[in-house]
């Protein structure tokens, strides 16, 4: 009898699986394997103290439609490698040395890699995530081409965005995002628009929000295009 | 001894309203830990994972000296209106839009902490 009930329990579970559409498969992958640490669902951050920012688990994707390229999330998800050199709170993982300070590596975990069917399937859920399609609509780029040497200095000499960012894999700070593969992962709107107002997009975000004029957001932007498929 | 005990733990807690920098300092703390350790360290001696390659290295803020001869004044444009704006380093940046002003003197009571109060 329990037997029988149990195997009844199986039959129904396989058959309301299989019964599930391609979307509310993705919606469950998403919900049992990322939500843990990935903010899934609209956050008002600003609506917490600032110490909500030291224990966030991992970036928020729930603008994730409106942030990456679809084909290099649907890679990087069965294959994925780091991109912030000192993890998402680079504090947490940061040990004093002789030198100064070192980023501590054995602290950072590796990320969960999906299979390749896997990967499309919360990729096409993630890219549905578009809450911020207004931020991009807003900004005013145009991708364009600047030469690398000039784009090199107002990246570093004049905005001093490589204390933070590498735009080489050997060269630039630790704390930020790696962008010499910014351009492969990003939409180009998104980083013209983060670089504008990085605040707008996270109120606790850990980067300054310079004053930067539209010509010099268009730079920098160009600049991590060249620069990027110099790569 | 009970008695003396309670008289202990009141004259302590006077003691730390005494000061009354130590909630602001407290709360500079925590954005020192957030915001500024990338490049000034987390102790706070300009040696952040960040320097490696930086061109010009982060003030040491626990360098009393230095740190003393500065107005509170001055510490705070450096923060809000970053390197640029105090004839220092660009690679200061300018904090205004990502922390409040009451933020900013957090900070400098935490700053005033770690220089000077040995
Ligand atoms: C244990 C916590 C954890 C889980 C579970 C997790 N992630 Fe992540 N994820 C992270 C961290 C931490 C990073 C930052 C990694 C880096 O920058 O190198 C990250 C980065 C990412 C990024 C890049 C985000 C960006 O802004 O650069 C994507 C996309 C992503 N994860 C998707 C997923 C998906 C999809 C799942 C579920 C299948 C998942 N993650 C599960 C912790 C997690
Ligand atoms: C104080 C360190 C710091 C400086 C200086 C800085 N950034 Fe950032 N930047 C960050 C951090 C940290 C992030 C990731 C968002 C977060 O965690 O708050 C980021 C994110 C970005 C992103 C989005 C990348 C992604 O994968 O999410 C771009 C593009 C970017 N920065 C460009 C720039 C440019 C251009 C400059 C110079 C004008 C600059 N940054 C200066 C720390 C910095
Ligand atoms: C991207 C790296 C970076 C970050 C992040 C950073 N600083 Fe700085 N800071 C510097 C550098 C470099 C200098 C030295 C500039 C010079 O001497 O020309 C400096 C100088 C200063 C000074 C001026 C000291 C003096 O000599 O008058 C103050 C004050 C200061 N920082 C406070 C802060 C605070 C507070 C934060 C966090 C909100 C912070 N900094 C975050 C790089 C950074």
């Amino acid at each position: 009898m329990m037997k029988q009930s149990n195997l009844l329990a199986i039959v129904t579970c396989a058959l309301g699986l299989a019964a599930l559409s391609p979307s509310a498969m993705a919606e469950q992958l998403l919900e049992q394997q990322c939500a843990s640490c990935h903010a899934l669902q609209a956050e008002d951050y600003a609506s917490s103290t600032v110490q909500e920012r030291a224990e966030r688990k991992a970036p928020p994707l729930y603008y994730a439609g409106n942030k990456f390229r679809p084909e290099w999330l649907v890679q990087w998800l069965q294959k994925p490698e780091r991109i912030r050199p000192a993890g998402y709170f680079p504090a947490a993982h940061t040990v004093p040395g002789p030198d100064g300070d070192v980023v501590d590596s054995d602290s950072l975990p590796e990320h969960i890699s999906l299979s390749a069917a896997d990967a499309e399937l919360a990729s096409a859920a993630l890219m549905k995530l578009t809450p911020y399609t207004d931020k991009l609509d807003a900004v005013d780029y145009e991708v364009g081409n600047i030469s690398w040497r000039m784009g090199n200095l107002n990246f570093g000499k004049f905005n001093g965005c490589d204390a933070c960012h590498r735009d080489a894999p050997d060269y630039g700070g630790l704390s930020g995002p790696e962008l010499y593969s910014a351009w492969d992962r990003l939409q180009p709107k998104f980083i013209a628009s983060f670089i504008t107002d990085p605040v707008a997009w996270d109120p606790h975000t850990l980067m300054p929000a310079n004053d930067l004029n539209q010509a010099a957001v268009q730079k920098l932007s160009d600049y991590l295009k060249v620069n990027g498929e110099d790569e | 001894m009970r008695y003396a005990l309670v008289t202990l733990a009141v004259s302590a807690l006077t003691a730390v309203s005494a000061h009354s920098w130590a909630a602001d300092a407290e709360a500079g703390k925590q954005l020192y830990q957030i915001y500024c350790t990338q490049c000034h360290g987390i102790n706070g001696d300009g040696k952040g994972i960040n320097i490696p390659d930086m061109s010009v290295l982060p003030r040491d803020h626990t360098d009393t000296s230095e740190m003393s001869a500065r107005s509170d004044e001055e510490l705070i444009k450096a923060i809000k209106h970053g390197g640029k704006a105090v004839n220092k380093s660009v690679l200061m940046p300018a904090w205004d839009k990502n922390l409040s002003d009451e933020q900013v003197d957090d900070l400098v009571a935490y700053l005033r902490h770690i220089c000077c109060d040995k």
